[in-house]
């Protein structure tokens, strides 16, 4: 059975339905990679995976257990973590404190007023560690503002880890980066897929193709084919409607 | 790049950098304070007026909690002062002459009513939290007026008097405002390490985090909510406390500190202070705001109007406020430092003398 499953999702925003029965599976430490051009649904398809809107039919199950229609804290504290298009982080914390305050151990003393995060070095020991992962152990006392853009996307892997995620959730990792950094980031993702089951929504075809071991291709809000990167690559309908080639090609 | 699994891997001991209970500012503060009643009549202050700096800096380092740390204005707070008062006031006259069970049930009164407002508005953030602590304010102010039975109305609740505090087997009048001084010192010194405690907690670094990102809050798993309820209703019962306080000193309650404009002063001194950039802001605000109360109003009846223009100027001018002027200058001031530091540095590389010497200043 597949670590997280959606069955028969639908979504519908006024009278536009943006996802229409759409049925994924992510199987336990594989890197799925969702694609498909602009407004196709990929990043509604993930706000509804990851509990940002709730789906208006269908179902979400994580490990046989039907999460559909939690709030993205519970979904959160199952397992889920997620990296958004645009980068969202704790911009006046350091680097450190971002990691700090995602980590399960500070998030469970939530309501605790007294004790300092800071305060214990093993759970210090255990963001820096985090940090080191993602390539940001140096910077770990810089303000997540005043750091680079590609150590900020580092910077929200670096957050979601911090949770030890069952499932992590990307989404377009690679979003205003240049070469260098996209090529930084396909080591650093390569290096989770040991560690990590991923799902990854990404417009640089190249980049996800090196990545994933499955494709699931969204249009007009369905799943329009799935399959390794390698099939999908020989599949004409794919390339016209996805990769941009003529249909004389 | 060597990769490491996170989760089975931590880096070697780094050490704690936790912050330390009790810090050099809140000594300097408490020692100042302290020294208060000795060095206050020389530059022309006066006991009492140092009994309400005090309670306004407790209602402000409260009142902070909510606006600089969590990013919630309350322009209602003043209710949760007032509710204060008045339950201190009840509390003495039909309970309890205890100052300290009377204070106790101010703040629990301040924080129950918090807590209930909080349910309604916690879901809200920016303009329409605002806006909502205004009409919820309002609601408390109109019931204190036309509850005569409880609240006295207009004239509010008298003969309050100030108690003797009993802690076992030691008695202390309050009468003295220098007394009273030390007491509210005493629960400022107590604040001060709650609080300070509490910014650098889970707690509050997940206030500050909800400031600064709600989303992704919800997205780490934070409950927002929850959260924003419970600040709300800490920072109320701060408020009450305060409240009692104040009416502890002024032996009465009154409608006037939940009017809206009551409730627009801590606002003003929490700003003024540098609240939105420091944990020390609203301490400086409560300084200012006093003190430029009772020195404006014995130049001008109008003390408010100028004390507003100092408002509109620092918003203007300065939004960080005090602590935030004071926050860029030691920047700049280290910053200056460090560059003639390595001037002097790579002068000796260079084997030069330094520049006094070459200026013949040495």
């Amino acid at each position: 059975m597949a670590l997280f499953e959606a069955h028969h999702l639908s979504k519908r925003f006024g009278d536009r339905i943006v996802l229409e029965d759409i049925t994924l599976q992510f199987e336990r430490g594989q890197l799925s990679g969702i694609m498909g051009p602009n407004g196709a649904g990929k990043s509604t398809c993930f706000n509804v995976l990851t509990g940002h809107f709730p789906p208006d039919r269908g179902k979400v199950i994580l490990d046989g257990e039907d999460i559909t229609g939690l709030s993205p804290r519970q979904i959160a504290q199952k397992g889920i973590a997620r990296s958004f298009q645009t980068i969202n982080l704790f911009d006046e914390f350091t680097a450190l404190e971002n990691v700090l305050l995602a980590l399960p151990r500070v998030r469970s003393l939530g309501f605790n007023m007294i004790r300092d995060v800071a305060g214990d070095p093993s759970t210090v020991a255990r963001a820096l560690a985090v940090l080191e992962q993602v390539g940001l152990g140096a910077r770990a006392d810089l303000r997540a503002s005043s750091l680079s853009y590609g150590d900020r996307r580092a910077l929200e892997i670096a957050v979601a880890l911090a949770a030890h995620p069952r499932v992590l959730f990307l989404d377009e990792p690679t979003q205003g980066m240049g070469a260098d950094g996209r090529n930084r980031l396909r080591e650093l993702i390569s290096q989770l897929k040991l560690y990590f089951t991923i799902v990854m929504i990404e417009h640089d075809m190249e980049f996800l193709f090196s990545l994933a071991d499955k494709v699931s291709v969204i249009h007009w809000g369905q799943v329009i084919a799935q399959g390794t990167p390698e099939e999908l690559q020989r599949d004409s309908w794919v390339r016209r409607s996805t990769l941009g080639v003529s249909q004389h090609a | 790049m060597a990769l490491t699994n996170p989760v089975t891997t931590a880096r070697a001991n780094p050490g704690s950098r936790g912050q330390a209970w009790v810090t050099k500012p809140m000594l300097v503060t408490l020692v100042l304070l302290g020294t208060f009643p000795y060095w206050g009549p020389r530059v022309g202050l006066y006991s009492y007026l140092g009994v309400e700096v005090v309670i306004w800096m407790i209602y402000g380092l409260g009142f902070n909690l909510l606006l600089g740390y969590t990013g919630l204005p309350s322009f209602g707070h003043g209710a949760f002062f007032g509710v204060g008062a008045y339950a201190y006031g009840l509390c003495y006259l039909g309970v309890t002459p205890s100052p300290l069970l009377a204070l106790l049930s101010a703040g629990l009164a301040g924080g129950l009513a918090a807590g209930m407002v909080g349910c309604f508005i916690a879901h809200r953030r920016g303009i329409y939290f605002a806006l909502m602590t205004i009409a919820c304010g309002q609601v408390f102010w109109f019931v204190s007026m036309k509850w005569r039975s409880v609240t006295g109305g207009e004239d509010g609740l008298l003969n309050v008097h100030r108690a003797v505090l009993g802690i076992g087997p030691i008695k202390a009048s309050l009468r003295d405002n220098t007394a009273l001084f030390y007491f509210v010192v005493a629960l400022l010194a107590v604040s001060l390490v709650f609080l300070w405690r509490l910014v650098h907690s889970p707690f509050g670094k997940a206030l500050q985090a909800i400031r600064m990102n709600e989303t992704r809050a919800k997205f780490v798993g934070y409950n927002v909510w929850l959260t924003k309820w419970a600040v709300f209703a800490i920072s109320g019962a701060f408020a009450g406390i305060s409240g009692g306080l104040l009416a502890m000193a002024q032996e009465s309650a009154y409608p006037e500190v939940m009017s809206v404009h009551g409730s627009g002063f801590i606002v003003m001194a929490t700003l003024i202070g540098g609240g939105m950039v420091s944990f020390w802001g609203p301490v400086i605000g409560a300084l200012v705001f006093i003190v430029a109360r009772d020195l404006l109003g014995t130049l001008t009846e109008t003390w408010l109007l100028w004390y507003g223009l100092l408002f509109m100027a620092v918003v203007l001018f300065q939004p960080e406020g005090i602590a935030g002027a004071w926050q860029s200058a030691a920047k700049f001031f280290r910053r200056r430092a460090k560059n003639s530091a390595n001037e002097s540095a790579a002068a000796g590389v260079r084997g030069e003398l330094p520049r006094e010497a070459r200026d013949g200043s040495v």
